[in-house]
This record gives C-alpha cells, sequence and structure tokens, in this order.
C-alpha cells in the first residue's frame, strides 16, 4: 500500500505495528503497546512461561488488576472471598506479578478496578495503539482510537514472552451513525439498538469504526460503552477516531505526557482518522434520533426492543427458547416486569458519568423494597469520585448496596449472583443464560432504566424520572 | 498440543445457533489456575439440572455421543467471552473438532492453539449433518475436507499456518520466539519518547 493511498484508521494502525509483514506461511506478527491482565485468565499462561523456562519481556508494557473474581464486600474490614479458588487466584496473580516484575493494582490499591476502566483512567489507552487483554471486552479502549481486542490465554503468553501476536488482517466494517439521542437515550441504548438491527454476528471478521454525527456528540465514557459491546455484535473490535473530545480527557492523565511532548503526541494523533474516500469492506448506517430507551428480552444481546413496544413474537426456535428461559412472553412490552435485582456496574457502565446518570434518577427516592439495588463503581477511583460527588449517600438512602470495584454481578465469579429464576435490570453486556448466576434472568439496560426500574421494582420507562 | 491430521468420528449435534462460551463453561467454573480437567464442566448447565443429575435429553447425554470426538453446533458457535477455558473444556471431553457453517473469532483462534479443529462449512453440508446425529464422518486437515453422510464431501478453509499449526502440533508462540531479532529492530524503531506506555 502506498502511502498516499486513502487509509482508515484501522489500516493507519496495522500498518504501524507489523514488526515482521504476513509471509506465504505466516500472519503478521503484530506488536502491542500495552498487555493488560487480571487474575482468571493470566495463570495458565504464567505456567506456560514457567515450564518453557520465559520471562516476561517488557513488564513495563504490561499492567495488572485484579477484578473478575475478587468480594466487592468486605465482612469485619477482610474481602469477603467466595471460596479458596478465588483467593488463590488473586494470589497467584500476586505471585507472577512479583516474579515478573510487571506493576499490579491490587485489592484497595487507589488505582485498583475492572481493566477496561482503569486503561483510560491512567491514560495507558491511548489514540493508535495496540492493546490486548485476555477479556474480550477489550474492544472499550477502542472509544480512544485504539485497536484494542480480546484475546485467549495462549495469546496472553505469546505477548508476555515476545510482546507480540501472529495476526490474519481483519476486514474494515464502518457503521455511520447519525441523528441525535432523544432524551433519556443514552450510549448503551445505541450499543443494543445497533446489535438488534445488524445482529450479533454482524461483525464477524471485522473491526468496527464507528463514525457520523451521533458518535461525534458522544462523551469519551459513553464511547466507551459503545465500544465495549462491539463484541457482542461479534466484533474483536470497535474504533472511534480520535477528536478534541479524546484529547481533552487525555490531558493530564498519569501515564499522558505533559506539555510540549503531549502537544507532540495531539499532533501525531490528528494524522490517524479515516482518510477521505477510504474504502471500508463494508458499511452500514444507523438512525439513533429514532431510539427510545432499549431492554433486552432474551438470551443474547441482540433480542432487544424498545421500553414501550411489545416484545416481537418468536420467529425461531432460538426465540422461543430465549422467552421461554426468560418466562416472558410475547407480545406486550416488558415494562411493570417485576425485578428482583437491579446491577448498576460493570466495565459498559460503571464510569463516573454512569453514576452520575443514576444518581439523578434516585436522587431523594427509595428503592422497591422487593427489589435490591446493587450498585459497584468500576475502579477505585470512580468510587472515590462518587463519594467526593456525594453519590454514594444517594444510593445509600435510596437504599441501595454501594459496593468496592469490580466486575460482581456482570460475571458473578464472586459470590454476587441471581438466584435461579430471579431477573435482574442490569447495566452489565451479557444476558446470555446463566450469565449472573444459574437460571438467573437478565435484562440489559442503560443506567438510567436500571435506577428507574430500581424504584419501580420492575422494568421502568426512565423517561419520567428525568423530567425537571 | 498433539499434531491432528485426520479425524474420525460418529458426530454430536447441537443445533442452537449462537451458543456462547459461557454455556460451553459457565464463568464459575474458571476459577482454577490449570488447563486440565475442565471437561466435567463443559456444558454443565445444559448437561445437568439444578441438582446434578444428568439430563437425559441433552445430546451430550445420550448413549450414542460416548466417545464421539466430532461436535456439530449451530452458527456463530463460541461468540461471547474469551475465555480459554471453552477449548479446553471441549478438548478435556474428548471433542477434536466442531463442524459449524460458522465459529465466532476469538474461540476460532484459541480452539487451533489447543488443536481443536475448526470446521466452517456450507449451510446445505451443514444441514446434512444435522439430520443425521450420530454420523461417522471423516475430516482431512490437511485437505480441508469433511466426508457428509450422503457420500459426498465439504471443503473447508484454514489460514495456512492455523493448517500447519494443527498438522505440526506446533503453536504460534514457537514461530513468535523465532522472531525475536526482527521485533527487536521494530522496538528500536519505534518513537520510545512518544510511544513509551
Amino acid at each position: 500500500m502506498t502511502p498516499e493511498q486513502p487509509r482508515t484508521l484501522f489500516d493507519k494502525i496495522w500498518d504501524a505495528h507489523e514488526a515482521v509483514p504476513a509471509g506465504p506461511d505466516h500472519p503478521a506478527v503484530i506488536y502491542v503497546d500495552t498487555h493488560l491482565i487480571h487474575e482468571v485468565t493470566s495463570p495458565q499462561a504464567f505456567a506456560l512461561l514457567r515450564k518453557r523456562g520465559l520471562r516476561v519481556r517488557r513488564p513495563d508494557r504490561t499492567w495488572a488488576t485484579v477484578d473478575h473474581s475478587i468480594p466487592t464486600r468486605f465482612v469485619e474490614g477482610r474481602p469477603a472471598f467466595l471460596n479458596r479458588a478465588t483467593r488463590n487466584q488473586v494470589q497467584t496473580l500476586e505471585r507472577n506479578c512479583e516474579e515478573h516484575g510487571v506493576p499490579l493494582f491490587r485489592m484497595g490499591d487507589p488505582g485498583q478496578g475492572i481493566v477496561h476502566v482503569i486503561g483510560p483512567e491512567l491514560g495507558l489507552t491511548q489514540p493508535g495503539r495496540t492493546i490486548v487483554c485476555g477479556d474480550s471486552h477489550t474492544s472499550t479502549h477502542g472509544a480512544f482510537g485504539a485497536w484494542a481486542f480480546g484475546i485467549g490465554t495462549t495469546e496472553v503468553a505469546q505477548v508476555l514472552a515476545t510482546q507480540c501476536l501472529l495476526q490474519e488482517r481483519p476486514r474494515t466494517l464502518g457503521i455511520e451513525i447519525s441523528g441525535r439521542l432523544g432524551a433519556g437515550v443514552s450510549a448503551k441504548d445505541l450499543i443494543l439498538g445497533v446489535i438488534r438491527r445488524f445482529g450479533v454476528a454482524a461483525g464477524r471478521g471485522h473491526v468496527i469504526e464507528y463514525r457520523g454525527g451521533a458518535v461525534r456528540a458522544l462523551d469519551m465514557e459513553a464511547r466507551m460503552t459503545l465500544c465495549n459491546m462491539s463484541i457482542e455484535a461479534g466484533a474483536r473490535a470497535g474504533l472511534i477516531a480520535p477528536d478534541e473530545t479524546t484529547f481533552a480527557y487525555l490531558e493530564g492523565r498519569e501515564h499522558v505526557p505533559s506539555g510540549d511532548a503531549f502537544a507532540g503526541l495531539v499532533a501525531r494523533w490528528r494524522r490517524l482518522p479515516t482518510d477521505e474516500g477510504a474504502a471500508f469492506d463494508r458499511l452500514l448506517s444507523f438512525d439513533a434520533g429514532s431510539l427510545e430507551p432499549m431492554v433486552t428480552w432474551g438470551t443474547n444481546p441482540g433480542m432487544s426492543c424498545g421500553i414501550s413496544e411489545a416484545v416481537p413474537a418468536p420467529a425461531d426456535a432460538e426465540e422461543r427458547a430465549a422467552l421461554d428461559y426468560m418466562g416472558i412472553e410475547a407480545g406486550r412490552p416488558l415494562l411493570g416486569r417485576p425485578a428482583d435485582v437491579v446491577f448498576i456496574g460493570s466495565c459498559t457502565n460503571a464510569r463516573i458519568s454512569d453514576l452520575r446518570a443514576a444518581a439523578r434518577v434516585l436522587a431523594g427516592r427509595r428503592t422497591n423494597p422487593a427489589t435490591q439495588l446493587l450498585v459497584v463503581p468500576g475502579s477505585a477511583k470512580v468510587r472515590r469520585q462518587a463519594e467526593a460527588e456525594g453519590l454514594d449517600e444517594v444510593f445509600r438512602s435510596a437504599g441501595a448496596e454501594w459496593r468496592a470495584p469490580g466486575c460482581s454481578m456482570c460475571i458473578a465469579m464472586n459470590g454476587d449472583r441471581l438466584s435461579p429464576k430471579e431477573l435482574a435490570v442490569s447495566t452489565s453486556n451479557r444476558n446470555f443464560e446463566g450469565r449472573q448466576g444459574p437460571g438467573g434472568r437478565t435484562v440489559l439496560a442503560s443506567p438510567v432504566t436500571a435506577a428507574a426500574s430500581a424504584l419501580a421494582g420492575a422494568v421502568a420507562d426512565p423517561r419520567p424520572f428525568l423530567q425537571d | 498440543m498433539h499434531p491432528v491430521a485426520r479425524i474420525a468420528s460418529r458426530t454430536v449435534v447441537l443445533p442452537a445457533d449462537n451458543v456462547d462460551t459461557d454455556q460451553i463453561i459457565p464463568a464459575r467454573f474458571l476459577t482454577g489456575t490449570r488447563t486440565d480437567g475442565l471437561g466435567a464442566s463443559l456444558f454443565a448447565d445444559w448437561r445437568r439440572d439444578r441438582a446434578g443429575a444428568l439430563r437425559p435429553e441433552f445430546p451430550l447425554n445420550r448413549p450414542e455421543a460416548e466417545g464421539a470426538r466430532i461436535l456439530v453446533a449451530g452458527a456463530n458457535f463460541g461468540c461471547g467471552s474469551s475465555r480459554e477455558h471453552a477449548p479446553w473444556a471441549l478438548a478435556d471431553h474428548g471433542f477434536a473438532a466442531v463442524v459449524s457453517p460458522s465459529i465466532a473469532d476469538i474461540f476460532k483462534g484459541n480452539a487451533v492453539r489447543n488443536g481443536l479443529v475448526p470446521v466452517e462449512i456450507e449451510p446445505s453440508a451443514h444441514r446434512q449433518l444435522v439430520s443425521r446425529p450420530g454420523a461417522e464422518i471423516v475430516i482431512d486437515v490437511e485437505a480441508g475436507t469433511v466426508s457428509l453422510p450422503d457420500g459426498g464431501s465439504a471443503r473447508f478453509e484454514l489460514p495456512p499456518f492455523a493448517r500447519r499449526c494443527l498438522l505440526t502440533g506446533r503453536g504460534p508462540l514457537d514461530f513468535l520466539l523465532e522472531q525475536e531479532p526482527a521485533i527487536l529492530r521494530y522496538e528500536q524503531g519505534k518513537d520510545d519518547a512518544a510511544e513509551a506506555p
């Protein structure tokens, strides 16, 4: 490819990271700028290194945190681990990081949090970078114009040992999003709308670039929510071109240089957006203006509808099975369906803007006593910020439990989970069968819809609660 | 990882589309630190009822599934989480290949790196396999073919490197380690001041 040829944002990042171009019998060797690791998908990778007598090649490009299986509750000042296995995973990560000199954010550290919340927070997530993590929601970091994607544990070992991965070049999918989000409609509703429209496999084999006025209008945290669920559309990565919003977010962050160095970086970042006339392998368009708050009724993130819309009649056996699992009837809206639990948290929706939005709905009100409301901040920093703003008081006064940061009930590995047939309105990203506990039922929604549902004790439209 | 060139086996058919990795192995079984022993948790919430008893109607629990090494699955198999525990559990259970009209990206790569052959075939051939659970078929990794119950065969594609990994049992780590001089050259060429992590 000649330099004059117009290129997409993704093409530019790919071209800059080919340590070895593809050959006739091997894919390209792609250099990884930033590698994030956590306790659940790294122990077997370190074990492989040990077995092969290998070291972590670039501990200075590797960052570890604990998030997936850690407790969000403390009993008598001590973390209430679910069992010995989860505690052992955390201790294994501590030993591995110590042995290899990898910086680790432990429970209680001011920088600890969900891996996809702390990367951007610390300024480790920057435009143009390649970022990987043994977690499929690594796509979140694409909000900064980074190529970020989830990898398996064997790949975690490869990156630890060589700082590189073998990659077949993905195709590019441009999704042009026009229109303006209505009041009470958020980035979460937007991505649920996109997935409903194009399907859970639409992005398979592709890297998505979200484009257009509706995307430009989103703040960074909303962009992260959008990119986070790219994997729910089947794509390993989803990107948004960096712009003034991105630069303003990054300026002054711990791992972002300041002064002239920052200006130099910004000048480079400005060259990243897709060139005029660059070709995508596939283009789709979507109107954000037509959306209302979205809720899922089934067992994959494509099975959703507008909050006032009737749940559609099942189109096939898969949808019939989903309705059956959820105990939901087609033909009428989900509104009013009792909620046992409301979960506000996860790498999708546990940043400060998400908590502020939820608090706005909850302020001065009480949750329905039949509904448990769990608010789990995405990081220690988000937790401190929320407490500085008094949001924790709003949540507690409303009847919520205010927890320590972690993945919590999004993945239900730590004991925060639903009982069989319980229904949660959840700001997380997956409504798969059993995702939030065996037999549990998940309705995915935005933070304001979740908060409104906690007040009503049932799936509720947030918009009446947002009128001043 | 063991070399795999040819798999001759009966099939087990699980026709649902969009089977996600949370179904293949639920998250509560990810608390270990080893890659082996996960077969017992494969499809845990579909294979067993809440009391832990096997559900006899689930395809993997039928007598004819015993010893079968080929799983015929629906479209977009392995979507969702990147957990490599999914192919670990399938392989530990005894599966050597997954045959589907389409397999999710992350799962597909994870499968290859564990010697589990991802076989994507066209829908008509797939329909034939779905309609004949327990059929004896042969997957030829080198030729990229699957024999079908009606006597015909279907082709499947694998990137050349993935095919070589499967045939030799040698994963990408060895290849990457051999690239060290080139990786070092690339790294030194990066503008370290601006690019420092």
